[in-house]
């Protein structure tokens, strides 16, 4: 995710990592990785969670990574929400929508 | 033109029903581990993966463009019917088929992902979010180098930075196309790597079939 501060509510952070804050720490799908119980910071829940946070200093950004919790792009086989737009509609589209029908989720580029 | 409005046509066209979205963000890495093209994930009726990506190409539909078979030959291999099959015997026989994966199973066929990972997609987000605002700068190209750099394995990073690369530098069709330097400019590519010299490592059978045949 692209900020220009790291500041950031659990809110914002859950919104676009896909980890929200939970009693037990930042849980997604049927993980969770304690944060050590201080009120929330997006520097230290990213080091928990094994998120690289690059600063651009020229341009007043940082960027954070995605999680990698066990070394695996998949830290569990739940599937994160995804939420993106149809190309004819705009309208976007909640995988989460799609439940109880299977799903190929397939990933092209037009040439 | 670039994104949707680049896809709409195409999706129009084909009379496609399916609901087709725009990745501007590389969701599908961040989320899924999405490092190359054609990849795909299943997900089963509870929301569980039952699939990692995984290169796949459906059967192709019959086609007269050559341009559009050699495409599918190259994706499909020997047996175009054998990816579709595997989709079919899962519709059918869901977590009993052959092809679904257990959850442990799924995520240890994940793509790897260490920290460098993480930064590379970080670097790729700066890239990406400075070159909608600002153009190709030197400084684009030094974001998109450190992914590179960072995570040579991964294409989709690579194919954008090329196509961005040459789109506003060299506009023409086919240097977009081809994502590598194009005959008599070959000192303005800035990059240590190009389209197939990137394939040559990371699919070489696919290199190999591009490769003339005596």
């Amino acid at each position: 995710m692209i900020t220009d501060r790291l500041d950031l509510t659990p809110a914002e952070f859950a919104a676009e990592t896909g980890w929200e804050l939970k009693p037990e720490g930042a849980c997604k799908g049927d993980v969770c990785v304690p944060l050590g119980g201080a009120p929330f910071d997006a520097a230290t829940a990213a080091d928990r969670l094994g998120m690289a946070v690059v600063h651009d200093e020229q341009a007043g950004l940082w960027a954070i990574g995605p999680e990698t919790v066990g070394g695996r792009a998949l830290s569990s086989a739940e599937a994160p929400e995804l939420v993106l737009p149809d190309v004819r509609t705009g309208e976007p589209l909640r995988l989460s929508s799609l439940r109880g029908r299977k799903v190929v989720i397939a990933s092209w580029a037009p040439y | 033109m670039g994104g949707a409005d680049v896809l709409r046509p195409i999706v129009e066209e084909a009379g496609v029903t399916l609901p087709v979205l725009v990745d501007d963000t590389h969701r599908m890495d961040a989320l899924f581990g999405v490092d190359n093209i054609p990849q795909n994930v299943w997900v089963d009726e509870d929301g569980m993966i039952v699939r990692p990506p995984e290169p796949g190409t459906p059967a192709p539909t019959p086609t007269d463009d050559p341009m559009a078979q050699l495409a599918f030959s190259l994706m499909t291999g020997d047996d175009p019917e054998a990816y579709s099959d595997r989709v079919r015997d899962w519709v059918a026989n869901g977590a009993s088929s052959t092809w679904a994966l257990g959850p442990d199973e799924v995520i240890a066929a994940s793509k790897p992902r260490p920290k460098e990972v993480s930064e590379a997609a970080a670097c790729f987000e700066l890239a990406q979010h400075r070159w909608r605002t600002e153009g190709f700068t030197d400084e684009v190209l030094g974001w998109f180098s450190r992914a590179h750099t960072l995570q040579p394995e991964n294409i989709t990073y690579k194919r954008q930075a090329y196509s961005a690369w040459s789109y506003g530098k060299r506009p023409e069709e086919m240097a977009r196309f081809a994502q590598g330097p194009t005959p008599g400019h070959e000192d303005e590519w800035p990059f240590v790597s190009d389209f197939m010299a990137d394939m040559a490592t990371y699919m070489p059978e696919v290199a190999d079939r591009l490769k003339p045949r005596s």
